[in-house]
Formats: C-alpha cells, sequence, structure tokens
C-alpha cells in the first residue's frame, strides 16, 4: 500500500480509537455535575455513592483518551507535515488554545475530583468537578472548531512563503465562528452526552435485572435517562441544522450523504438502500419532495447533485452514504429508547419491564456507533479534501515519510491499542461486577462536615 | 490586541522555552519517579511513590501537550520539519507516554502480582524511555541535522542516534532522577525517606559525571553552542549560578531541608535551559553540515497577526492556568497517605 493510503488508515485507527473515550468524559462530566449537585441539594448520601461510583468509571475513560489524546497532536506534524505546514498558523492556534485553556483546567482539577474526597469541602468538591466539565467541554469547542475549519475554513487568506503558499489568520473570531464551527460543535455534544448518558443507563438497568444495588440503580437511571432524553431529542435538531449547513457549504457531501447524483427539485429522502456507483443511482424507500422540504423548507427547491461536480472531486458515496444513514438511524432509535425509558419511569413501571431493561443494558453501543459512524461520514464526506477546495489529502502527507515507516507505525499503534482496549474492557467489567461501595455511604473526612463548616 | 513594534518571534523563542522549562521542571519529578520505579521492592512502597505523584503526573505532562501546540502554532514549520523528519523516534516516544500514562492508572486496578509488575515495568520503562528520548531530541537540535532547502530533513532514524544526543538523553534520564529522587523525599516519611535520602546522593553523583561529560563533548565538539557565551562573558554567571545550584543539593539534603534542594534542583534546570536557548537563539533547529539551512525563529514562524492573537491567549490562560496549578499543588501538600481512592 501507498504512504497515503496507510496515513489515513493509521489517522482513522487512531482517532476512532481515542473518540470512543472523550464522548463518555464528556457526557459522565455532565452526569458526574448533576449527581454532585443533588447530593449538595438533598444531602442524601446515596448521591454521594453515586459520585464516588461514576468518578471511577470516569478516571478510567479519561486515562485511555489523555493516552491516546497525544497521539493525534503528534500525528499531523508526523504523517501529515505539509499540512501542519500549510494550517499551522490556523489550525495550530486551535490546538494551542486547547491546550491552555481546556487541558490544564481538565487535568488540574481532576486531582481534586479524584483524589481531594477526603482533603476538600463538599462546595470545593462541586466546583472541582464542575471545572473538570468545563474543561472537557472547552476541549470539544478548540478541537471542533479546529475541525470545522477543515470542512468549511473562513477569516484566512493564502500567502506566497518561501515554503509554498499557507493559509494565514485574517480575523480570528471568522474562524473560531466558521460557518460549520456551531452547528457541529452542538451536535458533537449531543452525541458525547448520549455516549455518558447512555453508559450509565446501561449499567443501572444490569443491576436492576440482576436485582442488586437497587437503590442505587434506580437513582441512576432516572439521572442517566434524563440527560439521555435531553440529548437525544436535541441531536435531532442540531443534526437538521448541521445538515442544512453541509448543504449550503459543502454540496457535494450532502449529495453523498443522501446519495443524491441528478441536482433536481422535488429532491427525494432516500430511507435507507444501495449505492449503484457505477450507474449513479440508488436503490431504496425513498419520500419524494422531502429532501428538498428539509433542506430548504420548501420541496420545489432544488438540491444539488454530485453531478455537478468532476468525479475527482466527488466523496466516495457508497461509504459515506451508509455510515450516514446508520448515524441517522441510530440516532432516531436512541430518541425511541429514552422516549420509551423515560415514559414508563414517569409512569413508575420502568422497573418491572424486563425486556426494556433488556433493551437498555445494550443502549450503551448506540451512541458509540453512532459517534463513530458520524464522524467518519463528516469526514469521508470532506474527501478528496484534507482542506475543503483549499488542499488535498495527497497534497497534505509528509514529503520525507516512507511507506514501511507507516506500516511499521500503524501495527505498532494497532498491537498496543488492542492491548488497551482488552484492558478497558476487563477493568470496566471489574467495576460494574463489584458495584458501589457500601462504605461510600458515609462521607469521610472534610466531605462529612457539615456545609458550613467547609473551607476552600 | 496590537503590540506594537515588539519582537513578536522573539517572545514566542521566549515562550515555549518557558513551556518546556516548565516542563523539565514538572513533569521531570515524575518521570524521575517513574525511572527510580523498580529500585523499590515492596508493593506499599511502589505505591506510595506512585501516589506522591498520583494527583499531578496528569497535569504535568499538559506542558508537554501544549508546548507541543504552541510549536505548531508559532514555528508550523519547526513542527513540520522535526515530526515528521523524527518519525520513529516520536512514535517511540508516544508509545512510552502511553504506557506509563496507563501503567499508572491500571496498576492498582488488580492485585495480581504479575498484574501489577507488568504495570511497574511499563511505567518504569515508558519514564526512562521518554526522558532519553527527549534528551536525544534537543542533542539533535544542538548538534544540528541534515535539512535540506526546502526545509525538510535529509537523514534517516540512524543519524538520530549519534554520541552526542545519546549523551544528551542520558544526561536527561540522570537530572530527571536526580530531580524525582528530591521530590519522593519530600513527599514521604519514615523507612521509605531514609532509603530514598541515600538514592538522592547516587543519583546526583551520577548526574555530576554525565553533565561533566557532556559539558566537555560541548566545549570540544559542539563549539557553535558555547559561542555566545565566549563572546559575551558575563553569561557565564548564568553557568555559575547552575553550578553553584547543583551543588547547594547535596548540602540541603544533609540538613533535611528538602523543600530548599527541589527549589535549587529546578534553578539549575532554569539555568540549563537558559543556557540552551542562549545559545540555540535565534535558531530553532541546526542544520548540519549546511548551516544555512537551520529553521530559525523567522523562516519557520507563523504569521505576524498569528503570533500576536496566539501572545493575547497566552497572556490570558497562562496566569490562570499558574494559579490553579498552585493551589492544587497546595491542596495535596504533606506527605503522602495511602486511602482507597489512591493508586
Amino acid at each position: 500500500m501507498d504512504v497515503l493510503t496507510l496515513s489515513r488508515i493509521q489517522f482513522a485507527a487512531t482517532i476512532s480509537f481515542h473518540y470512543i473515550y472523550p464522548p463518555l468524559s464528556i457526557g459522565l462530566g455532565v452526569i458526574l455535575v448533576i449527581i454532585e449537585a443533588m447530593w449538595l441539594k438533598t444531602k442524601n448520601p446515596l448521591y454521594h455513592q453515586m459520585a464516588r461510583f461514576w468518578t471511577r468509571v470516569f478516571a478510567l475513560t479519561f486515562a485511555i483518551g489523555v493516552a491516546t489524546g497525544i497521539v493525534m497532536e503528534f500525528e499531523f506534524g508526523t504523517n501529515w507535515a505539509t499540512y501542519s505546514r500549510f494550517v499551522g498558523d490556523v489550525f495550530g492556534s486551535a490546538l494551542a488554545a486547547e491546550g491552555i485553556f481546556a487541558f490544564f483546567l481538565e487535568s488540574g482539577f481532576l486531582a481534586v475530583l479524584l483524589f481531594g474526597w477526603d482533603k476538600v469541602g463538599r462546595k470545593m468538591h462541586f466546583f472541582s468537578t464542575c471545572m473538570v466539565c468545563l474543561g472537557a467541554h472547552f476541549s470539544a469547542i478548540w478541537i471542533v472548531v479546529a475541525n470545522s475549519w477543515m470542512q468549511t475554513p473562513a477569516g484566512y487568506h493564502i500567502v506566497e512563503t518561501a515554503n509554498g503558499p499557507r493559509a494565514e489568520i485574517t480575523d480570528f473570531w471568522a474562524m473560531v465562528f466558521n460557518p460549520s464551527s456551531m452547528d457541529r460543535l452542538f451536535h458533537t455534544l449531543c452525541g458525547c452526552w448520549q455516549a455518558g448518558a447512555f453508559l450509565v443507563v446501561s449499567v443501572s438497568a444490569w443491576y436492576l435485572l440482576k436485582n442488586k444495588h437497587v437503590e442505587f440503580a434506580k437513582h441512576s437511571m432516572r439521572v442517566g435517562l434524563g440527560v439521555g432524553l435531553v440529548a437525544s431529542l436535541l441531536s435531532l435538531v442540531s443534526g437538521h441544522d448541521s445538515a442544512i449547513g453541509v448543504a449550503k457549504n459543502q454540496p457535494a457531501k450532502l449529495a453523498a450523504f443522501e446519495g443524491l447524483y441528478e441536482t433536481t427539485t422535488n429532491a427525494p429522502l432516500v430511507l435507507f438502500g444501495w449505492v449503484d456507483e457505477k450507474n449513479e443511482s440508488v436503490h431504496g424507500p425513498a419520500i419524494p419532495g422531502m429532501l428538498s422540504y428539509l433542506t430548504h423548507g420548501d420541496a420545489s427547491k432544488p438540491v444539488i447533485g454530485l453531478n455537478e461536480f468532476p468525479p475527482e472531486d466527488r466523496p466516495p458515496v457508497q461509504r459515506v452514504f451508509q455510515l450516514y444513514h446508520l448515524m441517522v438511524g441510530i440516532g432516531f432509535a436512541m430518541i425511541g429508547l429514552a422516549v420509551g425509558g423515560a415514559f414508563f419511569c414517569w409512569r413508575g413501571i420502568l422497573f418491572e419491564k424486563r425486556w426494556m431493561l433488556w433493551l437498555l443494558v445494550f443502549s450503551v453501543l448506540g451512541p458509540q456507533i453512532a459517534n463513530q459512524a458520524g464522524w467518519f461520514a463528516a469526514e469521508m464526506g470532506r474527501q478528496p479534501w484534507i482542506v475543503y477546495g483549499l488542499m488535498r489529502t495527497s497534497e497534505g502527507l509528509s514529503a520525507v515519510v516512507t511507506a514501511n515507516a507507516v506500516l511499521g507505525s500503524l501495527v505498532l499503534f494497532t498491537f498496543i491499542y488492542l492491548l488497551l482496549f482488552a484492558v478497558f474492557v476487563y477493568l470496566l467489567n471489574d467495576k460494574i461486577q463489584h458495584g458501589p461501595d457500601e462504605a461510600d455511604l458515609k462521607p469521610t473526612g472534610k466531605l462529612a462536615e457539615s456545609l458550613g463548616g467547609h473551607r476552600a | 490586541m496590537n503590540y506594537g513594534a515588539l519582537d513578536l518571534n522573539t517572545v514566542w523563542f521566549l515562550l515555549i522555552g518557558v513551556l518546556f522549562t516548565g516542563y523539565a521542571m514538572l513533569d521531570g519529578f515524575d518521570l524521575g519517579v517513574g525511572a527510580l520505579h523498580l529500585f523499590t521492592k515492596k508493593d506499599e512502597d511502589r505505591r506510595i511513590l506512585l501516589n506522591a505523584i498520583g494527583p499531578v503526573w496528569d497535569g504535568n505532562e499538559v506542558w508537554l501537550v501544549t508546548g507541543g501546540g504552541a510549536l505548531f502554532a508559532a514555528f508550523p514549520n519547526v513542527y513540520a520539519t522535526v515530526f515528521s523528519g523524527f518519525y520513529f523516534a516520536f512514535v517511540l516516544l508516544l508509545v512510552a507516554l502511553i504506557f506509563r500514562a496507563v501503567a499508572i492508572e491500571f496498576r492498582s486496578k488488580q492485585p495480581m502480582r504479575w498484574w501489577r509488575q507488568m504495570w511497574d515495568i511499563g511505567f518504569a520503562g515508558g519514564s526512562i524511555l521518554s526522558s532519553f528520548l527527549i534528551g536525544v531530541a534537543m542533542g539533535n537540535i544542538a548538534w544540528g541535522v541534515p535539512i535540506d532547502e526546502r526545509g525538510e530533513y535529509a537523514g534517516t532514524f540512524w543519524t538520530l542516534l549519534g554520541p552526542y544526543p545519546i549523551l544528551l538523553g542520558v544526561t536527561t534520564v540522570s537530572l530527571f532522577m536526580m530531580h524525582g529522587a528530591i521530590y519522593a523525599v519530600m513527599k514521604t516519611e519514615g523507612e521509605l525517606q531514609q532509603k530514598l535520602r541515600g538514592w538522592i546522593n547516587h543519583t546526583i553523583i551520577f548526574f555530576i559525571i554525565c553533565y561533566a561529560t557532556m559539558t566537555m563533548a560541548t566545549l570540544i565538539y559542539v563549539p557553535h553552542m558555547a559561542a555566545r557565551l565566549r563572546e559575551n562573558p558575563w553569561l557565564f554567571s548564568i553557568a555559575l549560578v547552575n553550578m553553584l545550584a547543583i551543588a547547594n543539593i547535596p548540602r540541603e539534603v544533609s540538613k533535611r531541608r528538602d523543600g530548599r534542594a527541589f527549589i535549587s534542583s529546578c534553578v539549575a534546570m532554569i539555568a540549563m535551559m537558559t543556557l540552551f536557548g542562549l545559545e540555540m537563539y535565534p535558531n530553532l533547529v541546526l542544520s548540519n553540515p549546511v548551516a544555512a539551512n537551520s529553521l530559525t525563529i523567522h523562516n519557520a514562524a507563523s504569521s505576524q497577526k498569528t503570533l500576536g492573537i496566539m501572545l493575547t491567549i497566552a497572556l490570558i490562560g497562562v496566569p490562570i492556568v499558574l494559579a490553579y496549578t498552585v493551589s492544587i499543588y497546595w491542596i495535596f501538600r504533606g506527605k503522602v497517605k495511602l486511602d482507597k481512592m489512591s493508586y
């Protein structure tokens, strides 16, 4: 295989493995803030026990997220050096801002969240948890901003330098608020909240089925379902906004998402199907006019098809179509599960409905698969560009790195990541089997003191 | 923000220097504790050492991540040339950092002997290898690496393993071991502390041997790394501060003033990085043999506009970071006590 293919496989492999963990940290971060707020408000020690247990799960996901995150930061330079020279002025600023504003905040207060239980008061601990959660969100902001700039570049101009042309910032805020960044950020965060929420839902459903830690599971289930329901519904809204943006700013990508070849008014929405790339058609049930309506709010308006673009400027249609539809399909399934679960919970019959609990046990996989599929669809849909309209992926490679070197590192990373994944699953399962600690029902140290006795 | 006539390229040379010095002083001690990890035999001792760095190692490593991000933003050509040119060295560094990070987190999760030993080796090996590779990278930057007229690295992986860079790698390991031993003494008590106190002397001797050898090698084989001091003799005062700081470490340790010993070690690191920066300036990566191809703060930099924006970001961000970093070290001050949340 050539350097391009190998480098793309390596980047895809390392980022998709990394992307299992930060969404869990972001989602669990929100859940921890809610649980600790409930504890402060109700003083019910059950919430202290919950905070302790979910903190342990959080720590596990965070550690692998950090370890695999450094790889991402280095990889732009190691494998995509020409790209890095071209975008460093713009893209590098967003990464550096992420380091200063997000990583320090997150890692600093994580120390208090994990090890400060007996060293600080309740309010200080709650504050630290909020800061960790905020740091995780800041990190999402800057990295999605950077990635969105690659999708819809703005606030830059191209300047000739001794090392060839490169993009330079002309307007920092136009770069940050580029046309797709806020839609994509909101949609990404919805996916992250779901990832964390459905992990909590899944573990709680498991305990309820096994009739273990019942009070703990019921309370955790309510928090998880609440966050999951809100995030799933918001995901629909943000996904819709995001797609309208794609139609406007990256029409070739939207056409690939929807498998639309001919520019047409009354464009149909294909629900699922198979793309026949040779004959440039899609087979599957479709709602006539729906795509035009969703894109423009008017079925009589045209949607741009792939035929407007020369073949060398089109993304791989079949793969993008299938991944996009997988994401959307799971998105709706998650809404169904969350609404169903919340309804039964409200009626007070959820904990007897074993079939529903079994569905909820497996719900943890939904957001994970949808997050991966969505990210792949977004990145593959941008192809053949690494920066949309400005630089092709094939032009961004490192000039001096050989195929053998990339193959070597790819094999090494694959081996290590498989090992890490096995250990992660083993330890996560171990924590779940072990369950919440009964001793945590009694807060210790400064946490046991009354709220008035707290010292910051 | 408008910074007027301020030489932003030089400011960013300084700021990158500050970030990497901060990294050396902070992550230096936890890498050093990692390098010493296997010398303790008892499980409890190992746990105490791990928990001495437990709450802070992660934040310390962020200095490297932010340093890398700042390099990407301020000097993208250096980031691109060095990271792609030193490809396999950086992949090894990543592997070392990954194993180290997960070893700290995973080790305590199971009681089995084989499990703990496996992660002990991962932690120690990862710490030693990352310290070594960071030193090797600095050695190459100072010695000079082949760079072509397009600014691309023109050597191979083996080009990087010259005797001088290896010497700098070993010196870095010894420096971090000394720094880590002092930190560990500050965080422990009783029998373990006695044992660690003895180690400080061994690590100081190891470091001084490495450092003296490296200084001689620099003067004889890398004269350009002493040129600015030759031309400006008053700068020798920095070298003198460095020597005094190093000499002060065993003095403070013998008087049981461990905090002051740690500060001396930090001062020595700042002095060494200052000397390194003074000799490199205005180069960021020296080209050898064609010196004209060196990457400098001018030909490798981002636009003035971006350097200005980044400076604003740094001026907002760094004080906040310093404020809560200090608070967190304050919260976790004192000797390590193992509890159920400990590693």
